[in-house]
């Protein structure tokens, strides 16, 4: 299923999450899954929340600079092998995964994976 | 009517006849003025007293202009060593204003002017002005400081001299300077280069088309910009930008400035006489030869000041002007001797890094250049916005964007530099003169 995300481009220093947090917190937003993934000067947030416009309008207000990004999110059944199916379907016709991480609430029992690629389509099309 | 001057059209401002004066009788004009500002200055001011004394020079050595090299250098520090006053040439009576540098370190530069000396200036500008094109009939928007700083006033006293309609809205408030921008009618703006950039950036917020303006003349001086900054500046709204020089301690702005070929700066050397020297030794260079730009104020009573050390480096041009100006042209200054820092042996000015970051399409004027010391070894960082677009959510992406920036930066300084991409705004804006290095250096 496609889904957004959005995306917050974030200096390295103390107290900028806790802002940003602060920020979604008082808009009433709720974080469904976050991740940081950083590099030495900047980090970029990416984060899946329940109310997607609010959230850029009230990061936008505050100086972040926040961007929607389409990504797909994959059940993926809770036993062994289970990504490796998926991945394989991917690879298979030549998708490169972009990055990944999971919700952190599962759906129907299971683990749902947060999946960026650069051909979405092709992505969504074998994947749902 | 026949008449020396005449620009390839025939057709100039009548305050710019002095432009076209032959070159043979400038000289004789200024070789008079030097001989009579340096009897007034030997006869007035003890500091050039005593270093003509120390060279042996006496004011009647000084017949012609090319006498000039004979003369001792004036230093910035000379100006802060006399505060406020020691460099006066007239009685406090005759001085009817006073200007003073912003003075980050110690104490400010005073300078004065006698009632002559404000017409002088004000003709320097306003010469400047029928140059850049503007003309009676023009609103004037002059956001330079108003105040000790020269930039306001003098581009007001000018402005009216021509017969503007002049608006001193003065520096900062952007969102009212775009309101006088569209609700005035102004046809002419005068700032820092940078703080235009900000206008052009800020116009979008507030809803301002900057091409829809009558707009047409932009003059921007009091700090180095480049051929890229004008570049966007003429994308981004409908003006041709022109480039003012000048200083408070020689006049304030005015000292030259660029004609409709924006090649080179003429300086108004029947006032100003301009000479290049080699920056280490002070020896005078030829025309042509890149150097540190020196100036004798040739018709200031209340300050003269003798070989004025600008830390300006640029070069005279030689050939004349396709505008038929007699009047010679420096390069535009893209570095001072003094903003300089050496990484790692190599000298780099702020200048270089600036061309760097324009010539990678996806930066912004917005940077800034920090020197740090780490364990005694210094080291630069350029801190720098790049344009919405390409914030993207991928880290590969932006880290090839660094290292494009970075090697854009070497091929012009020979150095490798640290880049950091910021966020966007994370860049103070200035509504003065931009700070563009920062140096956290404890020596």
């Amino acid at each position: 299923m496609r889904i957004k995300q959005i995306s917050v481009f974030l200096e390295n220093t103390p107290g900028h999450l806790e802002k940003l947090c602060k920020v979604l917190a008082e808009a009433g937003v709720n974080l469904q899954t976050i991740t940081i993934a950083e590099t030495r000067d900047y980090g970029i947030v990416r984060a899946i929340v329940d109310k997607t416009d609010t959230a850029i309008s009230a990061l936008k207000e505050n100086g972040f600079f926040a961007k929607v990004i389409d990504v797909l999110a994959v059940e993926v059944e809770d036993k062994p092998g289970a990504l490796l199916s998926i991945l394989k379907r991917t690879s298979d016709i030549g998708l490169n995964i972009e990055y990944m991480y999971a919700l952190t609430r599962p759906q129907n029992g299971n683990p749902v994976m947060i999946m960026s690629f650069k051909d979405l389509e092709s992505a969504e099309k074998i994947l749902g | 009517m026949s008449h020396n001057w005449n620009d390839k059209n025939g057709n100039f401002h009548p305050a710019s006849s002095m432009d076209f004066l032959p070159t043979q009788q400038l000289r004789k004009l200024q070789s008079q003025r030097l001989s009579e500002i340096v009897k007034l200055a030997y006869e007035n001011v003890p500091l050039h007293r005593e270093r003509m004394d120390k060279l042996g020079v006496k004011p009647s050595d000084i017949k012609s202009i090319d006498d000039i090299a004979k003369l001792p250098f004036t230093q910035k520090t000379d100006l802060r060593d006399t505060y406020p006053y020691g460099m006066f040439a007239v009685p406090a009576s005759e001085v009817v204003r006073l200007h003073a540098s912003s003075g980050t370190t110690g104490k400010p530069i005073v300078v004065g002017y006698t009632k002559e000396d404000m017409q002088v200036w004000r003709e320097s500008v306003m010469r400047a002005l029928a140059m850049f094109g503007v003309n009676r009939g023009d609103f004037m928007q002059v956001c330079f400081g108003y105040g000790l700083f020269t930039g306001g006033l003098g581009l007001h006293g000018g402005s009216e001299e021509m017969g503007c309609t002049v608006i001193p809205a003065s520096g900062g408030n952007t969102e009212r300077q775009l309101m006088i921008m569209r609700d005035f009618g102004t046809t002419a703006i005068s700032c820092t280069p940078s703080y235009f950039i900000h206008i052009i950036e800020e116009s979008v917020k507030y809803g301002v088309d900057m091409k829809k303006l009558p707009l047409k003349i932009g003059i921007f001086g009091a700090e180095p910009w480049s051929e890229q900054m004008r570049q966007f500046m003429q994308k981004n709204t409908n003006i041709k930008a022109f480039d003012i020089y000048g200083l408070s301690e020689i006049v304030g702005p005015g000292v030259g400035g660029e004609c409709g070929e924006q090649n080179g700066l003429h300086i108004f050397e029947d006032f100003y006489y301009p000479e290049i020297v080699d920056p280490e030794t002070g020896e005078p260079l030829p025309d042509g030869e890149e150097g540190e730009l020196v100036i004798t104020t040739l018709a200031k009573r209340a300050m003269p000041i003798l070989r004025y050390r600008t830390h300006d480096i640029t070069s005279i041009m030689t050939g004349v002007c396709k505008c038929g100006r007699t009047i010679r042209r420096i390069r535009r200054i893209g570095r001072r001797s003094d903003d300089m820092f050496i990484i790692r042996g190599v000298n780099v000015f702020p200048s270089q890094i600036e061309v760097a970051l324009m010539r990678v399409e996806e930066c912004t004027p917005n940077y800034r250049i920090i020197l740090e010391r780490l364990k005694d070894l210094d080291t630069v960082t350029v801190e720098v916005e790049v344009a919405d677009e390409f914030y993207t959510d991928s880290i590969p992406q932006l880290d090839a964007l660094r290292k494009k920036i970075q090697t854009s930066i070497m091929n012009i300084t020979g150095i490798r530099i640290e880049v950091r991409i910021v966020e966007p705004n994370k860049i103070p804006r200035s509504e003065g003169k931009a700070k563009r290095v920062i140096d956290n250096r404890k020596i």
